[in-house]
């Protein structure tokens, strides 16, 4: 076996803890994170967790990027390896030349190590012990003495760790000088100890920029906020409950009358999914901004009110945090697997619009904007993000707001309207757009009620079965589905330097690792145009984007292809057309991956002539 | 029969409540449930109740689920906004409407397969909740729609009209109710309006959770000899414990009521509600005694209707909430965006 030199990145490397759950790491690791933010680097990081509460293996991975890299990589550069349960695979994931910081207060058999990385012990336990008597601090403390040996390790400036520690415990002076000695007792000892720093290195840079690190699920909720949500109604769900929570915390913030006090909203837990969207269905009914938050058991659980919303033509806000199903499939992982089931949900010919944000400055602007689409269109609008957005922070753009901007409450008729004698039919197409004007209950004691139902009524909302007047409806429905093509997000095209006959559709979580692909490939020899989908329904340029090349690969985090699907059905592409690319085993895409896969794709294509070959 | 339209005119002396709004005013379409069927007559009390009350007809929210009871919304008040919404779920769409705009009047109308089986849950949800409504089940023990299956509240014992037996036990949707913690319980009959009638207008009075179990015969398919949900059953086994006579506004009791006869409770809004007892020993303020005294005649096979139970100081999910007093959907950008200047800072603080 050739001897393996350690690796030696500045600002390029990916380092994973491999905690148990419930052992309080999670502040710690999050701090290690926020410190290389601080820096001026960029940073990744990922929660990869059980579907459990303590006693479970959990890693927590942050990928170092001064190039701005935010999908995840892929490999182990440093493995902090806290979890005896997992040590053998975590040992095995490191990469080559990696390095593998433990606690060795125990020694360990020589078998357990590899030869081809570099093993760095810290007796983690024995300076906790010898420091602290109480059970739980030795548990939380040892956390911060890690942080402060990878401080040493890694060349991190410890007034910054000791500046963001700070800002934590703000106000609370005790925690935080415990906090800091914690800090420095590892720090300490990796100097007088270890070789300090190591191969991998951070250096101060100035790559983050005004961007801010935040999760998907709280952004989505702060654009609730902002998009003038007053009612929420949601059952718990991972990974979607902290959106309702974030919520609830926004609007404990922002959402009180600052003379009375009172609540400028009303959230309510249902006892289910069926009770959260019946809540969200009356409430828009009856003129409020109404939403949920759910994960794909909640979808399937909603599915006959998201017809009765698409039939009786009642807005309603989905946010869907998107994980591997079918069935309870795996709770805490990822995938972009209810394209299908949200698009089509429910029975009878229905079809519903669905917004894909990137990341959470999209998540926060997409959320705000589908309470103007649901008015507007007067149905259901889906804002599906995944886990991976959800629940990780992720560097973004900051969050932007225009003041002068009005809510588009749709199309309503008001008592002055009805007073003036405006021809009011709840179901009558008066601008040709397919949409109809709605009154809100309670509007004008003569005019303007009207009954709604689920079953099938003409234009002016009487009841009939006639096939006729059924079929006019539907076929209004479709034309405002039309409508609404021209009004949700456009999709986003880049071209590749020089042309090219290959190109690339993608949507939602995928976007970083797709970005860094595209280098990769580029680097390989393959120019590919691409095109980031960020609704349906689909915008006429996804037709002729399809249409200006040989191949499309259609990149997605799902089994059955299921975006892929959606365009063959309706825009009546040729299946062969579009090369399906597709990766469903929970963790995040990286850009490996797709490279790998397209790259692959590439080099088949690359036909050498016969005569060549032969010579 | 809605291929008839209904005519317009009336008796130019029609009679006109302090509004200036006679009953034709708070009728709707006409009904298309068999002719003689128990929910028709309790259509015609809630129409004498708004009537009586003097609501505008507009002001009240119509909300079902799915069956011959929810149909009935149509049938009433015309001018009022409906929702004929999905099976076994009008608690919850009631509930967000309720959220969305406190103002209105808030008349859950259902069917004991919407609410005992289908939407069990969200029965006891929304009474859990203390939703101000006032939730009205017409019960009649059967599925008409489907032809005559049995629904959970069909008693055990009591047979189909095609000859079968229930062996399942039957859910009382008051006993329930009163456990739940509902405010305002009350049964009564669809045959009986003198009854009917004000409970209904305290129901709606009544700010907070108010549950009526009607019984309400099919007379298509559960009116036989056998069932304990047909009309001569009922009647035969209706134990009233007290009778209600609705009182609006502060002028001086004018019914002559003989002494220690009638109990008084006034509402939240100053509804008083005079109870002729009927029952000596009957109290409707004591939620214990009232589960007890219903299991014990049930178990004698005697149907207790009447105002079961009342909490005049009920509170509501709004107060629970603390939410503001301007109706939820009326506020706008102003009231409800933050706005870019506190985005800002909420920027800085994810740094």
């Amino acid at each position: 076996m050739s001897v393996q030199s350690p690796i030696s990145s500045v600002n390029d490397f990916v380092v994973r803890f491999a905690n148990v759950n419930g052992s309080g790491s999670a502040s710690a690791n999050e701090l290690f994170a926020r410190s290389i933010l601080r820096h001026g680097v960029p940073v990744s990081p990922r929660n990869i967790f059980p579907s459990n509460i303590q006693g479970l293996p959990t890693w927590y991975e942050v990928r170092v990027t001064e190039d701005g890299h935010l999908g995840a990589r892929g490999g182990v550069d440093m493995m902090v390896a806290m979890n005896p349960q997992t040590w053998d695979k975590d040992v095995a994931s490191i990469e080559p030349g990696g390095y593998l910081f433990y606690d060795s207060t125990k020694p360990m058999p020589t078998s357990k190590f590899r030869e081809d990385i570099t093993v760095i012990g810290v007796p983690l336990t024995a300076i906790t012990n010898s420091t602290y008597t109480d059970p739980r601090q030795r548990q939380l403390f040892k956390n911060i003495i890690y942080l402060g040996a990878l401080c040493a390790l890694l060349d991190l400036d410890p007034k910054l760790v000791e500046q963001l520690i700070g800002e934590q415990y703000k106000g609370k002076e005790k925690l935080l000088s415990s906090n800091v000695h914690a800090l420095h007792l590892g720090r300490d000892w990796a100097l007088q100890n270890l070789k300090c720093p190591i191969g991998l290195r951070v250096k101060k840079s100035d790559k983050v920029g005004d961007r801010i690190f935040v999760e998907g699920n709280s952004a989505a909720a702060l654009g609730a906020v902002y998009g003038g949500a007053t009612v929420c109604a949601w059952y718990p769900i991972t990974p979607s409950s902290s959106v309702a929570e974030a919520f609830t915390s926004h609007c404990k913030k922002y959402r009180h009358d600052p003379e009375t006090g009172k609540a400028k909203y009303a959230i309510v837990q249902g006892e289910d999914e069926l009770a959260s969207i019946g809540i969200v269905i009356g409430a828009s009914w009856n003129g409020a901004r109404a939403f949920t938050a759910t994960s794909g058991p909640g979808i399937s659980l909603m599915t006959e009110f998201i017809g009765l919303s698409y039939f009786a033509e009642i807005p309603a806000v989905i946010m869907n945090i998107q994980r591997a199903g079918p069935s309870t499939g795996m709770p805490t992982r990822t995938q972009q697997c209810d394209v299908i089931a949200c698009a089509y949900a429910s029975h009878g010919d229905t079809k519903h619009v669905l917004l894909f944000p990137e990341d959470p400055a999209e998540a926060f602007e997409f959320a705000a904007a589908s309470f103007d689409l649901a008015e507007r269109l007067q149905t259901t609008i889906f804002l599906m993000l995944d886990l991976d957005i959800g629940m990780n922070h992720r560097l973004c753009r900051p969050l932007k707001w225009d003041d002068a901007k009005q809510y588009d409450r749709g199309k309503v008729m008001t008592a002055e309207m009805l007073e003036e004698g405006r021809d009011f039919g709840r179901y009558l197409d008066v601008d040709g757009d397919g949409i109809p004007y709605r009154t809100y209950p309670g509007t004008h004691p003569t005019k303007g009620s009207y009954f709604t139902r689920g079953t099938s009524r003409d234009r002016y909302a009487r009841y009939s079965e006639e096939g006729a007047v059924y079929a006019d409806n539907m076929q209004r429905l479709v034309r405002k589905f039309e409508t609404a093509q021209d009004m949700v997000p456009r999709p986003l095209q880049a071209n590749a330097a020089k042309p090219t006959k290959y190109g690339v559709l993608y949507f939602g979580s995928t976007s970083p690792a797709m970005d860094e692909a595209i280098g990769i490939l580029e680097a390989r020899g393959h120019q590919l145009d691409r095109m980031r989908i960020r609704a349906f329904p689909f915008h006429s340029s996804v037709a002729s984007f399809i249409a200006d090349h040989d191949f499309v690969y259609v990149v997605e985090q799902n089994r059955d292809a299921q975006l892929r699907q959606l365009i063959v059905n309706e825009n009546g592409i040729d299946p062969v057309r579009l090369v399906p690319i597709l990766h469903y085993d929970g963790t995040p895409i990286t850009a490996r991956f797709i490279a790998s896969a397209i790259g692959d794709h590439q080099d088949h294509l690359k036909v050498t002539p016969l005569r060549k070959a032969v010579t | 029969m809605t291929y008839i339209a209904k005519p317009k005119f009336h008796h130019p002396g029609l009679k006109k409540n302090e509004l200036g709004y006679t009953h034709r005013d708070y009728e709707g379409k006409i009904s298309t449930l068999c002719a003689g069927c128990g929910h028709d007559s309790i259509t015609a009390s809630i129409i004498e109740a708004c009537y009586e009350l003097s609501i505008e007809p507009h002001r009240v929210a119509k909300i079902s689920g799915i069956g011959c009871s929810s149909k009935t919304p149509d049938y009433f008040l015309g001018n009022s906004h409906g929702f004929n919404s999905v099976h076994g779920r009008m608690p919850s769409v009631l509930t967000g409407a309720n959220l969305a705009n406190r103002d209105l009047i808030y008349l859950g109308v259902s069917g004991d397969g919407d609410s005992a089986s289908i939407g069990f849950g969200q029965f006891a949800h929304s009474i859990r909740r203390a939703v101000n409504m006032t939730y009205i089940v017409e019960n009649n023990g059967v599925y008409g729609l489907t032809k005559g299956q049995f629904s959970a509240t069909a008693d055990r014992g009591s047979k189909s009209k095609k000859g079968v037996t229930n062996t399942d036990n039957a859910i009382d949707l008051v006993a329930i109710a009163l456990q739940l913690g509902a405010t305002f319980v009350a049964r009564s009959f669809s045959g009986d309006k003198t009854q009917l009638v004000p409970l209904i207008a305290a129901a709606i009075r009544h700010k907070g959770a108010s549950f009526i179990d009607v019984i309400s015969p099919c007379i298509a398919f559960n009116n036989h000899a056998g069932s304990t949900k047909s009309f001569d059953y009922v009647r035969e086994h209706n134990d009233a414990v007290n009778r209600l006579d609705v009182l609006v506004g502060r002028e001086p009791i004018s019914v002559d009521y003989a002494p220690g006869t009638v109990q008084l409770v006034e509402q939240h809004d100053g509804t008083r509600l005079a109870l002729r007892k009927l029952d000596a020993d009957y109290d409707p303020h004591d939620r214990l005694g009232a589960m007890t005294f219903l299991q014990k005649h049930a178990a004698k096979g005697q149907i207790v209707t009447g105002l079961l139970y009342v909490d005049p100081d009920a509170e509501d999910l709004h107060t629970h909430l603390d939410t503001v007093e301007t109706p939820l959907n009326t506020l706008d950008e102003q009231a409800l965006c933050p706005g870019s200047a506190v985005l800002d800072k909420i920027n800085a603080s994810l740094r």
